[in-house]
């Protein structure tokens, strides 16, 4: 189906014309600039963290020293560990598209606390701030997992590095409950749970780990920073205590936390795969219950991060099966996007090729996953390349190919421009081959016995790696396209109009960009989203009081 | 109806509430989930307190012996009353009785500051025996193997609990003061509610590391 072009604006500023000034953004209380300051933010994560990813694939070009040494390497990758799992993938979607679009998507005026919505946008920056000046003072070599008792010992910058993840914490927790509680109380009238739109019911699934979960991880930051300070020995054997402890509490955050980064991306692919099948999803019921299902599941998890750490047999075998029950949700999610598209009209749009490549790759890295699964097979994997693929495919194949959908599915909706479709989709395929040539080889090579966070190794493994930094080249030059392309989009791109993709999601209901208060009346959702039955049966209701 | 339910100017932000009790939903629900968050917290330090009674039991048992238990007790009857009080003042605020509720939050800041300052009592004898966290224990009378875990967390529950009473305390003070203001009243009295709210969490959690750390 044609897009419907640019209906003629009736009223009102939009959000980004409402007040002017640098001073009305640092201020601002409305969702839509918080969500648009968050992805300014995270963008710029994301090109730090990216430069750092190049300079390791530089090194590994070659074995012995390349570029920089083993200090300097093993610097390198917790700065691109931290600032991509810290301060990028865990708020990426979340802050950014979930700020923006969650009010919208149930015919709310805001969230449910504006100012504490602010608030978290600070704490992101005052925690993003003391890391990376931890991270610059010196360098950290910890990996972004600050294992015990070796974090304990290391120089001083990590105690700034722990403390400003622990504050980036306490923002995740103030969005998590915030989210929460928008989507229980501030429902439109006609916006029942089961109209809730899916990216909305993985927001709100999203949140509950967060709430629950990053606690856990702040008073375990806390523990490590008192072990330094006091030399508090809770996870020192010499003073009686015990490292395992720390690695149960680490994982019990940080294993969810890989559903933080994948489900909020599992709900945006559901709701383009529907805008672009121009079909109601195969069974709405089975993507809300899969994405409840992961959000629990996924507590009962960690535990495959100690298989070879001194657990109990009994409990390596438990958490293996347990690992493996996040398999069966993420198949039902595959099976109804499938389902979806079987026999819908197609349109292979932008955000359509990143809906493809983040299928293929959640496939492959989530069946890689089952694989690692298996404790004996883990034991021979165990801290290889084997698993530095696997987390990439999950946490950069899918989280990383859900982002760029969503940027490319909401853009118009954000900024009221179009970006030039066929750049949009020869980039996309040119991402998705560079993300396949960058770490399919890893798999092989740690099938190979290569391990992780090595800065050296034998020549036998060099063109694995020549190819993987190949592909790392090819992924840099695409994300270098997309900041281009988008960039000149957000001044000369053409109106997009109110729905450009003719799409039947709730918040393309509201202007693009969206007037201040979201709608110019209240609107009514008599049909369910993703409807395309009977498209055009939402309103916006005109002066309802 | 709306503008009389609430005596301060509605934001246009909030209208779509529609009215004060939707939004008082949300305040309660919002403080809640924090509330669990603040649950988890300490779940942490349930766990390695656990985990190390498991792997030291006879420490932690002998351990008690070594607290004041007098103190301990004494705060723990303070904290209980001041908890009472601050019910007592949400009970008094919704019945319209702004004085009387200003009145009964002062009372529990006084206590609250008590609690603190029992508890610094308690602080200055570990410091003076030398029963410090970590690698600063030097507490002879009690130097099995563990002895220092057994401290360390000791310290650390009841520091971050600590914190919490002292965050608790500024939070009543404002309440208090505010109900003074005449910001408050049976119209309106939301924060009141959720600042009792997260007082009684900090009651409740003082209930559990009470018997973990003093009786056993």
């Amino acid at each position: 189906m044609a897009p419907s072009h640019a209906e003629p604006s009736v009223a009102g500023p939009s959000y980004l014309d409402a007040e002017r000034g640098l001073w009305s953004w640092l201020t601002t209380r409305d969702h839509k600039r918080i969500g648009v300051m968050f992805l300014a933010v995270l963008l710029l994560m994301f090109l730090l963290g990216g430069v750092f990813a190049l300079a390791l694939r530089v090194e590994l070009l070659t074995p012995g020293e390349t570029v920089m040494g083993r200090l300097a390497y093993n610097r390198a990758f917790t700065v691109h560990g931290v600032v991509m799992v810290w301060l990028f993938l865990i708020p990426s979607i979340p802050t950014a598209f979930g700020n923006f679009l969650l009010p919208l998507m149930i015919g709310a005026r805001d969230v449910a606390f504006p100012r504490l919505n602010l608030a978290s946008f600070y704490l992101y920056m005052l925690g993003a701030v003391m890391t990376l000046w931890g991270v610059f003072q010196g360098g950290v070599d910890t990996g972004w997992t600050f294992y015990t008792p070796y974090s304990t010992v290391t120089g001083r910058e990590v105690m700034p590095v722990l403390l400003g993840v622990f504050v980036v914490g306490f923002s995740t927790i103030l969005t998590g409950i915030n989210f929460i509680t928008t989507v229980h109380t501030m429902r439109a009238p006609g916006v029942t749970w089961m109209k809730v739109p899916l990216f909305v019911w993985a927001l709100y699934g999203t949140s509950i780990i967060q709430v629950l979960a990053t606690p856990v991880l702040g008073m375990v930051l806390m523990l490590v920073a008192l072990e330094r300070v006091a030399g508090a020995g809770l996870f020192d054997p010499s003073r009686g205590g015990d490292p395992l402890l720390y690695q149960h509490l680490f994982w019990f955050y940080s294993h969810p936390a890989v559903y933080i980064m994948v489900l909020p991306g599992m709900g945006v692919i559901s709701e383009t795969v529907c805008a672009f099948s121009r079909k109601r999803p195969f069974s709405y019921r089975v993507i809300v219950w899969s994405t409840v299902g992961i959000s629990f599941v996924g507590f009962l998890t960690w535990g495959h991060h100690m298989f070879v750490s001194g657990q109990s047999t009994f409990g390596a075998g438990a958490f293996s099966v347990l690992s493996m029950l996040v398999a069966i949700f993420t198949a039902m999610k595959i099976f109804t996007w499938l389902g979806t598209m079987y026999r819908g009209s197609l349109w292979v749009s932008t955000p359509f090729t990143y809906v493809l490549g983040f299928i293929f790759l959640l496939f492959f890295g989530g069946m890689s996953g089952v694989a690692v699964a298996v404790t004996s097979a883990d034991l021979h994997w165990h801290d290889t390349y084997f698993v530095v693929a696997h987390f990439h495919f999950i946490m950069v194949g899918a989280s990383l190919m859900a982002f760029l959908a969503a940027l490319h599915y909401w853009f118009p909706k954000m900024f009221g421009r179009m970006y030039p479709e066929g750049m949009g989709i020869g980039t996309a395929v040119l991402i998705i081959f560079g993300f396949i040539a960058t770490f399919l080889p890893q798999f092989l090579l740690g099938n190979l016995g290569m391990p992780r966070r090595y800065a050296d190794y034998p020549e036998a493994f060099q063109p694995l790696h020549v190819a993987s930094t190949a592909g790392a080249s090819l992924l840099g030059f695409g994300f270098l396209i997309v900041a281009v392309y988008l960039g000149w989009s957000l001044r000369h791109g053409r109106a997009a109009g109110r729905n450009p993709w003719g799409s039947e999601g709730y918040e393309w209901l509201s202007d693009s960009p969206p007037p201040e208060f979201n709608f110019h009346a209240p609107p009514r959702f008599p049909r369910p989203p993703h409807d395309y039955a009977n498209p055009g049966a939402n309103t916006e209701v005109e002066h309802a009081a | 109806m709306r503008h009389e339910a609430s005596p301060r100017p509605v934001e246009p932000r909030a209208l779509h509430f529609g009215d004060e009790a939707s939004r008082q939903d949300a305040a309660h629900l919002g403080m809640w989930i924090f509330l669990a968050t603040e649950v988890l917290l300490f779940s942490v330090l349930f766990t390695a307190y656990a985990l190390y009674r498991l792997t030291y039991p006879g420490v932690f048992q002998q351990a008690p012996a070594h607290m004041d238990v007098f103190l301990g007790t004494l705060n723990t009857f303070v904290l209980v009353s001041s908890s009472i009080l601050v019910a007592l003042a949400v009970d008094a605020i919704r019945n319209g009785r702004d004085f009387a509720a200003a009145a009964l939050l002062a009372l529990s800041v006084l206590l609250g500051i008590a609690f603190l300052f029992i508890k610094a009592a308690e602080y200055t004898k570990h410091v003076h025996d030398g029963a410090l966290p970590g690698a600063w224990y030097a507490y002879e009378a009690f130097a099995l193997p563990g002895a220092n875990l057994y401290f360390t967390l000791y310290w650390v529950m009841t520091g971050v609990h600590a914190v919490h009473v002292l965050v608790g305390v500024g939070v009543l003070v404002t309440l208090a003061l505010r109900t003074l203001a005449g910001e408050f009243g049976a119209r309106f009295h939301t924060p009141v509610e959720l600042g009792g709210m997260y007082w009684h969490l900090v009651d409740v959690v003082w209930l559990f590391l009470w018997p973990l750390l003093y009786l056993t």
